[in-house]
Formats: structure tokens, C-alpha cells, sequence
């Protein structure tokens, strides 16, 4: 038994590896996410090394030097408390990298599960868990982070969780779509009539079958979820001053634009392009591995 | 028809059911007293008792919820913890201004985003094409906050066009509008192409152009007529979007609507007034999407909702 199934895993894990090098091939060619993989990377490295490229405190005032305008010595101005904009940007990818994990995770980590319970056993636990998801889906997700926000409050922890919240009914929803068809495939039924287990049909056959829409709403998710992060910063009910968010520097900002606009351009600009590589990304990885959703 | 607005009507009772929910619990989880919450901050004991002993919070769980489900039902949420009007008034003040403000996004946002999606779709991977798309990437990726402040500093504090924020003028309404079309133009852009480009290469279409019709004719009156239903859906959907985007931009342009008194009642802890332009969020969306069900029957006769 074992020397029948050595060749045919072997041959299996060998057509996995030339379709991922397929995958990898069309990806490379696609130019847009190739240009988002880009961004992305831009973005990880300026967050994970945001100490070296800006060697001191991004929070610390300094009065003397308040709403300067770009130069040599401040490359993108300094801000009402004179710290550079620069630093503040470049701290504030981590920040926001931080929250695009975050929100994510639990986007991830509540939905897929009841996404997966809900598709498989049907009947009234699909029933119960849909009702939710119908009304969770009858907000718009930023104003569903708005209510949830008013009752939890402000800072970076309740921004998470809010923001994850919103995206709890999509994953569900996706989910549970993907799981009602990969339910009804032969290798399934198969599982089932072994005697499997339905944690270890869920677990091994269902959710790696599911992985393929989840890659890509999870990149989509991250670009979601710094802009809607960002857009509770900027109303003053995400993360707060001092730490250096590119939502509330750009509410911050606001008071300033007659005199100082590039206070509120730069911080705004490092959200539109660390959205737009996830986008891209997501749209590239749609494209590729999901042609069929292809807008 | 009429069976299916009545049957489409009282589908939407769970969802109302659980937006009440929702709205009851959303009390229940701030931590202290909820009659303290509701009377705001300088309440005197007199009148925090007098709210506990209205919303029955000394009485069982699911009798208060009967008693928050017939208030609801009355339209009655309370006063406001800051000015001490009702709040259902401090609501409908508003909602014209976020209605308009709304209609104008939505009207802007088809008017370019049809057109683009079609002329994508009919010249597809030409410059064009890559053009509208690129855009359309681009507004979903934009924050509207950031884009409502650069539109103000290149046309108000600039070139001196246009007012910066509030109302009183046509002029006042250009800038939020614009901002707010933008952030769902990309969506209705993307779906006018990818539906028109899968109308196009159908039998019909086809059939018309072999028939030597006109291509404007083929494409407006065969292609775009079947391919309006997913538009059509998709401006439905995109109408939640925009009241999230709403609650930005009113914010940016002072613009004196219901996004802009859910944020200043949520900086003020002002719950009876949260709870209220939730609910009529939610309902605003749930009546769209409502309305938009309907428009389907009219523009394909085959769907037969009875």
C-alpha cells in the first residue's frame, strides 16, 4: 500500500510545484501586481526598518520648527508640532502595518470558522449564522467600525478589533460559498463515507480547497483595512496622537491647509499607495488564480 | 409584483429584528450604567432614575428589549444627552442634506462610470481602456478624506473656485459631491466593463451586428440593455458604501448631514443619537437594496417574481 501511494504523493507534491511555478510566471508577467508587489515591498521594508531610516523620535516635539515647509533638512516639511513628516510617515508604516495584520486575523480567525461551519453542516446553524451575517451585512462595513468604535472606544487595540468586525461577514460569506461547492466534490464524499471525522474533513480537505479566495480577500482585506483604519484616525476615533498614524496625521492636518497643505498631502499619500499595492495584488493574485472573478 | 414587494418587505423583518439587536446590546456592552450613558454626563439622580424607570433596566432582559422593540416602532429614541430634542428630530434634520449629497454622488459617479465602463469594454487593452481602469483602481484606493483636502487646497485655497465647506449655494454641494462620486465611480467602472464585455461577446450581439445594425445600436440597445442588471446591483450596493463615505466627506466639508452627527455624537458620547442614525442607516440601505430588487423586474421581463 505504501509503495503504491510513495509515487503518487511524490507525483502530486511535483504537479503542486510546476503549478505554483505556472502561477509564479503569469504573476511575474501581470504588470500591475507585479508594480503592487513592489509597493508592498517598499512598505514592509520602511516598516520593519523604519528605526534605521529615521534614527530618532517621531513624536517628539520641537516647536522652533513648526509647519516648515519641505527642504534639504526636512524633505516633507515638519508638522504644527515641528516633527518631521518624514519620520512620521515612514513610523507610521509600522502602524498601520500593524493594524492591516491585525484586522485581518480577526477577520480571519472569526469568520473563516464560521464560514466553514455554516457551509458544511447547513440547516439551522447555516440558518442562525446567515441571519447574523444578513445583519452585520446590513451596515456598510465602515459604519459597522463606527458603531462598534462608539461602544468599545479609541486606540489602536479597539481600531483592530472594530475594523476586523466589518470584515467578519465577508470571509463568511466567502467561505461558506466556497465550502457548499467543495462539500458536494467526490474526494469529500469519499472522506465521509471512510468514516472521517467532520473537524478532519473541515480541517484537511475543505478549508486547503478554500485557501485559493481567502489569499485574495485577505489582500483586498489589507488594503480595506488601512483605509478604514485611517478613516477613524482622521475622525479623531482610531489611534491616537502622539503615536504617529497616517489617518490622524491627516486629521491633524486638516486645521492647517490654507497655510501648510503638504501637512495633510504626504500622510495621505502613504495610504493611497500602500492601498494601491494591496489592491493591485489582489487583483494580480484574482487574476492568476481565479480568473473567473476577474472584473 | 405587489406579492413580491409584500413577500420582499417581510424578508426584511430579520434584518430589521437584528439591527434592533444589535442596537439594544450596543448599550449593554459600554461598561457602567446604561441610564447614566443615556442621560449624559451633567444628568442630574432625578433624571437618570427617571430613564432607568422609562427604558425598564430594573426589570428583566427580555422585557426591556420588548420595551426598546416599542419605542422603536414608534420612532422613539430618545433625547439627545447633548441639546435634549428628541432624537428622531435631530435625525430628520439632517437626512435631506445627506439624501441630496448622496443623490448628486451617485448621478455623478453613472454618468462617468457607464460611460468609461463601456468605452473600456468596447475597446478593451487599448489606452483607453487601461485609462479608466487605472482610474478606477485609483478611486478605490484613495482615501475620500484625502482626496475631499486636495480637491480644497488646488480649488478653494488655490485657484479661490469653490467654497471650502458648508452650505447656502450651489457651489457648496460640487466639491463633496465630487469627492463622494469618486469613491464609488471605480466600482460602477469596473462592473459596466467586465458585464458589457461579457454582453458583447454574446449570440445576440452577434446576431445584431450580422444583421448590419449600427454598432452604437448594438452596443446601447442589445449589449448595455442585458448588461444592466450586475450595474444596476452594483450602484445598489455601492449606495452603503457611499453613506460610509458620507460620514467622511460631510466631515471634511462641514457638510451639516447625518455622517457628520454620528461623528460628533460618538466624540460627544451622545448614545441615543448614535443608536438613531445607525437605525436609519441601516434602514436606508436595507429600502435601496429594496428598491433596487424592484428595478430588476422592469428592466428584464424574465424575471417573474411571482
Amino acid at each position: 500500500m505504501t509503495e503504491t501511494t510513495q509515487p503518487h504523493a511524490w507525483g502530486t507534491q511535483r504537479s503542486a510545484d510546476s503549478q505554483l511555478k505556472r502561477n509564479w510566471a503569469k504573476l511575474r508577467r501581470n504588470k500591475a501586481a507585479l508594480f503592487g508587489g513592489i509597493l508592498i515591498l517598499i512598505y514592509l521594508i520602511t516598516a520593519l526598518l523604519a528605526s534605521v531610516l529615521f534614527p530618532g523620535s517621531p513624536s517628539a516635539p520641537n516647536l522652533i520648527h513648526s509647519l516648515e515647509r519641505p527642504s534639504i533638512k526636512h524633505p516633507l516639511g515638519t508638522d504644527e508640532l515641528g516633527r518631521s513628516i518624514l519620520g512620521r510617515v515612514i513610523y507610521g508604516s509600522r502602524v498601520s502595518l500593524l493594524i492591516a495584520i491585525g484586522v485581518v486575523f480577526v477577520g480571519l480567525l472569526v469568520g473563516v470558522p464560521l464560514g466553514l461551519v455554516s457551509g458544511y453542516y447547513g440547516g439551522k446553524v447555516d440558518f442562525g449564522i446567515q441571519r447574523v451575517t444578513d445583519t452585520l451585512l446590513a451596515f456598510p462595513g465602515f459604519l459597522l467600525a463606527l458603531a462598534l468604535v462608539s461602544v468599545l472606544g479609541v486606540g489602536l487595540k479597539n481600531t483592530i478589533i472594530s475594523v476586523g468586525i466589518s470584515m467578519v461577514p465577508i470571509y463568511i460569506r466567502l467561505v461558506r460559498g466556497c465550502t457548499l461547492s467543495v462539500k458536494e466534490q467526490t474526494y469529500v464524499e469519499a472522506a465521509k463515507a471512510v468514516g472521517t471525522r467532520d473537524r478532519i474533513i473541515l480541517l484537511r480537505h475543505i478549508l486547503p480547497n478554500v485557501m485559493i479566495p481567502i489569499t485574495i480577500q485577505t489582500s483586498l482585506g489589507m488594503g480595506m483595512g488601512i483605509l478604514s483604519a485611517a478613516a477613524l484616525g482622521f475622525l479623531g476615533l482610531g489611534v491616537q496622537p502622539p503615536t504617529p498614524e497616517w489617518g490622524a496625521m491627516l486629521g491633524s492636518g486638516r486645521a492647517y491647509l490654507f497655510h501648510a497643505p503638504h501637512v495633510a498631502t504626504f500622510p495621505g499619500m502613504a495610504i493611497f499607495l500602500a492601498v494601491l499595492g494591496f489592491n493591485l495584488a489582489g487583483d494580480g493574485l484574482r487574476d492568476v488564480l481565479d480568473p473567473r472573478f476577474r472584473l | 409584483m405587489l406579492q413580491y414587494v409584500v413577500k420582499r418587505l417581510l424578508s426584511t423583518i430579520p434584518v430589521l429584528l437584528g439591527i434592533s439587536l444589535l442596537l439594544f446590546f450596543m448599550l449593554r456592552m459600554i461598561p457602567g450604567d446604561p441610564a447614566q450613558v443615556l442621560a449624559g454626563q451633567m444628568a442630574t439622580p432625578e433624571e437618570i432614575e427617571n430613564i432607568r424607570h422609562q427604558l425598564g433596566l430594573d426589570r428583566p432582559i427580555f422585557v426591556q428589549y420588548g420595551i426598546f422593540l416599542s419605542r422603536l416602532a414608534k420612532f422613539d429614541l430618545g433625547r439627545s444627552a447633548r441639546t435634549q430634542n428628541p432624537v428622531i428630530n435631530e435625525v430628520w434634520a439632517r437626512l435631506p442634506n445627506t439624501v441630496v449629497l448622496a443623490v448628486a454622488a451617485i448621478t455623478l459617479a453613472c454618468l462617468f462610470g457607464i460611460p468609461a465602463g463601456i468605452i473600456s469594454a468596447t475597446r478593451p487593452y487599448t489606452w483607453f481602456d487601461y485609462l479608466f481602469t487605472s482610474m478606477a483602481l485609483f478611486g478605490i484606493s484613495m482615501p475620500v478624506f484625502w482626496l475631499g483636502l486636495m480637491l480644497v487646497v488646488i480649488f478653494s485655497v488655490v485657484l479661490h473656485w469653490l467654497p471650502a465647506g458648508g452650505t447656502g449655494s450651489w457651489k457648496h454641494i460640487i466639491l463633496p459631491s465630487f469627492t463622494l462620486a469618486a469613491f464609488v465611480v471605480a466600482f460602477i467602472t469596473r462592473m459596466t466593463r467586465a458585464s458589457m464585455i461579457e454582453a458583447l461577446s454574446q449570440d445576440y450581439t452577434t446576431t445584431a451586428r450580422s444583421k448590419g445594425l449600427e454598432e452604437k445600436v448594438v452596443i446601447i440597445k442589445h449589449a448595455l440593455k442585458n448588461a444592466l442588471i450586475p450595474i444596476i446591483t452594483v450602484v445598489g450596493l455601492q449606495f452603503g458604501l457611499l453613506l460610509g463615505g458620507a460620514v467622511l466627506t460631510e466631515t471634511v466639508f462641514a457638510w451639516p448631514g447625518i455622517g457628520r452627527l454620528i461623528v460628533d455624537s460618538i466624540l460627544a458620547r451622545d448614545y441615543p443619537v448614535i443608536q438613531g442614525t445607525i437605525l436609519i442607516f441601516g434602514l436606508l440601505y436595507i429600502l435601496v437594496n429594496l428598491f433596487v430588487d424592484m428595478i430588476y423586474a422592469f428592466i428584464d421581463p424574465r424575471i417573474r417574481y411571482d
